[in-house]
């Protein structure tokens, strides 16, 4: 399959790691991936911030950058979530019909990762191989947004070597919110701390998502506390092997 | 002594600090806001149809919104056909204004109340103190928020934010009745109020009342409770006043049905609740010999008029988004500043209120956005979107302003990223240590503050695909 991806700003930007193991992981599994250079952000933080005008435009270039894809795959389920959710209201209040029916035929091909691998590709087993203690924090956007469901269980449970542990409270928000950390930091850190703590009594080495913001998060506290556990995003744990290094 | 009040609350994020610091606080919240989440998970899995009810919860409500003149008027007709009289109140001054007129024709300066939101949203205690009629709360939780000189700071349980150690030092400070050596156990504490209580009950002529839900069809009224004090306030006074927004009215008893399946278990977690008390205008030698019914509007026309705003007016005040809000579980009640906390408060208080004061202002952006809250309404409403809707119309800063702008220009262009992303590159060993940033400069010292900021990478995905790629 022919599949553009969808990097998303923050991943671009701070986690290019993620961005090469999605490359990794689905040219492995045999499909072209390509990369359009015309894409930018998809303006969930402008439009959640109550910037409607500044994140209609991002929209526009979303869809002029990835009308042309079979399948568009983003390893971010609160971006997905934002095409999926906002980009009809979007269109449809700024009266930009051509917009809202672009929108309506691309929405359904926007993939977060572990969907496009485990439901649409109907693929488990990627060939990764990671001998590390994992627990996985579903991310809010995913779980009731984009309802994700289990297909990143799924992808873990069948990782060799690696031991799937459970998150208590695991479908308790990690306090990001996105601006929402910054606007309202000790709230955000109030909640962050209770989400650090339930990842600590697994006693796993690394806590994955689907979401690097979450991750940057959750990541932030962790690291300030020296805990010795490391964030990682899902794509990353499916794209390392016992191969060579790639 | 003066009575509490909203007025002049700080900012969400100015009482939120205060408010997460308070150790005995966050351990009561944490304690009943996980207890009662549970219990109502428990007991919305008991109905395999809960999906098909709040679907159906929506389009009732829905229905009857788009219709409310409709019932209004057919809800106005039967009460009056019953023996009622029904009075219309454009706002909270009008509806105090109402209420205390009535309570002076009955010749009381003293009135039991059942627990009301719509009493507390228009100050009607406040506003009967002024004109020298003292209102006493008869729900458990009320009394004790009243006790203490408090304000609520939950929808349904208004003094969650107390403990039973807390309780107890305000029944033996406040309640001049209260048994000698009355200790903490809730049996002695329910017992003391129960006692102090029934002398309210037998001396009242008045009793003031909100209601749960009005039947259109009949002219009744419908409450809700758990307690068995609102029965005695709406049987036992000689004169009931009730006091509902225009959008509790329903339009037959069959609509009725699907809510009274869906507000206990959302509420309480309770299969069907203690008492639910129907009445239906006056009659002879039962119950009060005259009844009013004051219908507010106070903001709820202009909320029915915005297409986004109005799923808002569908709330039951069930509670359960409070209860599985992490930052309410967090901040507790009241630093949302209204009567109103939580989710369904971020939204409910701005519309009612408008925007314009500090904590209003701010109450938009007192959620994560994690969607808890819609997942558990038992009348789908999408509190995310109302929020994010309501962030649209609040005016920002001018530094915000300038901030976001500036952002959304290179955020849009994938040129002007590239160039931002290079430039963060080269920065990297300026403002990063072993690969993490530890200190940013406000606001966004409140990130870093506690947590570390991620260092850019040598190179974005970007410049990465561009060299080996392309």
């Amino acid at each position: 399959m022919r599949i553009g991806l969808f990097v998303t700003c923050l991943t671009d930007t701070l986690f290019p790691d993620t961005g090469k193991a999605v490359v990794t992981v689905l040219e492995r599994l045999g499909n072209q991936v390509e990369f359009p250079q015309g894409q930018a952000c998809c303006g969930q933080m402008h439009f959640n911030t109550g910037y409607r005008d500044d994140a209609l435009p991002m929209a526009r270039s979303f869809v002029s950058a990835f009308r042309d894809y079979e399948a568009i795959v983003t390893p971010s389920a609160s971006c997905a979530s934002m095409v999926h959710e906002y980009y009809p209201a979007l269109a449809a209040e700024a009266g930009d019909k051509a917009l809202a029916a672009e929108v309506s035929t691309l929405a359904p091909r926007v993939f977060e990762l572990s969907v496009l691998l485990a439901d649409v590709l109907a693929v488990t087993d990627v060939g990764a191989y990671f001998p590390h203690r994992v627990t996985y924090h579903p991310t809010c956007h995913g779980l009731r947004m984009l309802k994700v469901g289990d297909a990143p269980y799924r992808l873990l449970n069948a990782v060799r070597g690696l031991d799937l542990v459970e998150l208590p409270d695991a479908e308790a928000c990690c306090g990001f919110g996105g601006t929402f950390a910054v606007k309202n930091s000790d709230v955000s850190a109030a909640i962050c701390a209770d989400k650090v703590a339930a990842i600590r009594r697994t006693e796993a080495e690394v806590v994955c998502a689907t979401d690097n913001s979450c991750l940057m998060h959750i990541g932030g506290a962790l690291t300030r506390q020296r805990s010795g556990v490391a964030t990682m995003h899902l794509a990353e744990i499916l794209a390392a092997t016992d191969g060579p290094a790639q | 002594m003066s009575m509490p009040t909203y007025l002049g609350m700080p900012a969400f994020p100015d009482a939120a600090r205060k408010a997460v610091a308070d150790t005995q606080l966050r351990r009561n919240l944490t304690h009943a806001t996980h207890t009662i989440r549970t219990k109502r998970a428990g007991a919305v899995a008991e109905l395999s149809d809960w999906a098909e009810l709040r679907q159906a919860a929506k389009a009732i409500k829905d229905h009857t919104l788009a219709n409310l003149d409709t019932y209004l008027l057919r809800l106005e007709e039967n009460v009056t056909k019953a023996g009622g009289h029904v009075h219309w109140a454009r706002d909270a001054a009008e509806a105090n204004e109402i209420v205390a007129k009535l309570v002076a024709d009955a010749r009381a300066d003293r009135v039991v109340k059942v627990k009301s939101m719509a009493t507390q949203e228009i100050g009607l205690n406040e506003a009967l103190a002024v004109n020298g009629i003292q209102a006493t709360e008869t729900d458990l939780a009320e009394l004790i928020v009243q006790l203490g000189h408090d304000l609520p700071s939950h929808i349904l349980v208004p003094a969650i934010h107390k403990n039973r150690s807390e309780i107890r030092e305000i029944f033996r400070r406040e309640m001049p009745d209260a048994p000698p050596g009355l200790t903490d156990e809730p049996r002695e504490l329910a017992a003391a109020a129960r006692a102090h209580l029934r002398q309210e009950f037998l001396h009242a002529t008045v009793g003031i009342s909100g209601a749960n839900f009005a039947i259109a069809d009949t002219g009744s009224l419908v409450v809700v409770e758990s307690e068995g004090n609102g029965r005695m306030c709406v049987t036992l006074p000689e004169t009931l006043i009730s006091v509902v927004g225009i959008e509790k009215v329903l339009p037959s008893w069959r609509d009725l049905e699907v809510f009274l399946a869906l507000l206990p278990r959302s509420s309480t977690a309770e299969r069907m609740n203690p008492y639910t008390s129907i009445w239906t205008g006056v009659r002879d030698g039962d119950g009060p010999k005259t009844f009013h019914l004051v219908l507010v509007d106070n903001g709820r026309t202009a909320s029915l008029a915005d297409q986004t705003g109005r799923q808002a007016l569908r709330c039951i005040r069930c509670s359960a988004c409070l209860n599985v809000c992490p930052v309410y579980e967090r901040t507790g009640g009241h630093a949302y500043g209204s009567p109103y906390p939580g989710p369904i408060g971020a939204i409910i208080s701005p519309q009612l209120r408008g925007l314009s004061s500090p904590v209003d202002a701010s109450l938009p952006f007192a959620s994560t956005l994690c969607g808890a809250c819609y997942e558990v309404c038992p009348v789908a409403i999408n509190i995310p979107e109302a929020l994010v809707y309501l962030r649209a119309k609040v005016k920002h800063s001018l530094p915000e302003r300038a901030v976001f702008h500036l952002s959304g220009y290179v955020l849009r262009g994938p040129r002007r990223l590239a160039a931002a992303q290079r430039a963060a590159s080269a920065s990297r060993r300026i403002v990063a240590r072993r690969g993490r940033i530890r200190r940013l400069p406000p606001p966004m010292s409140g990130w870093t503050d506690t947590r570390d900021a991620p260092a850019p990478p040598p190179e974005s995905f970007r410049a990465w695909w561009r060299r080996t790629r392309s």
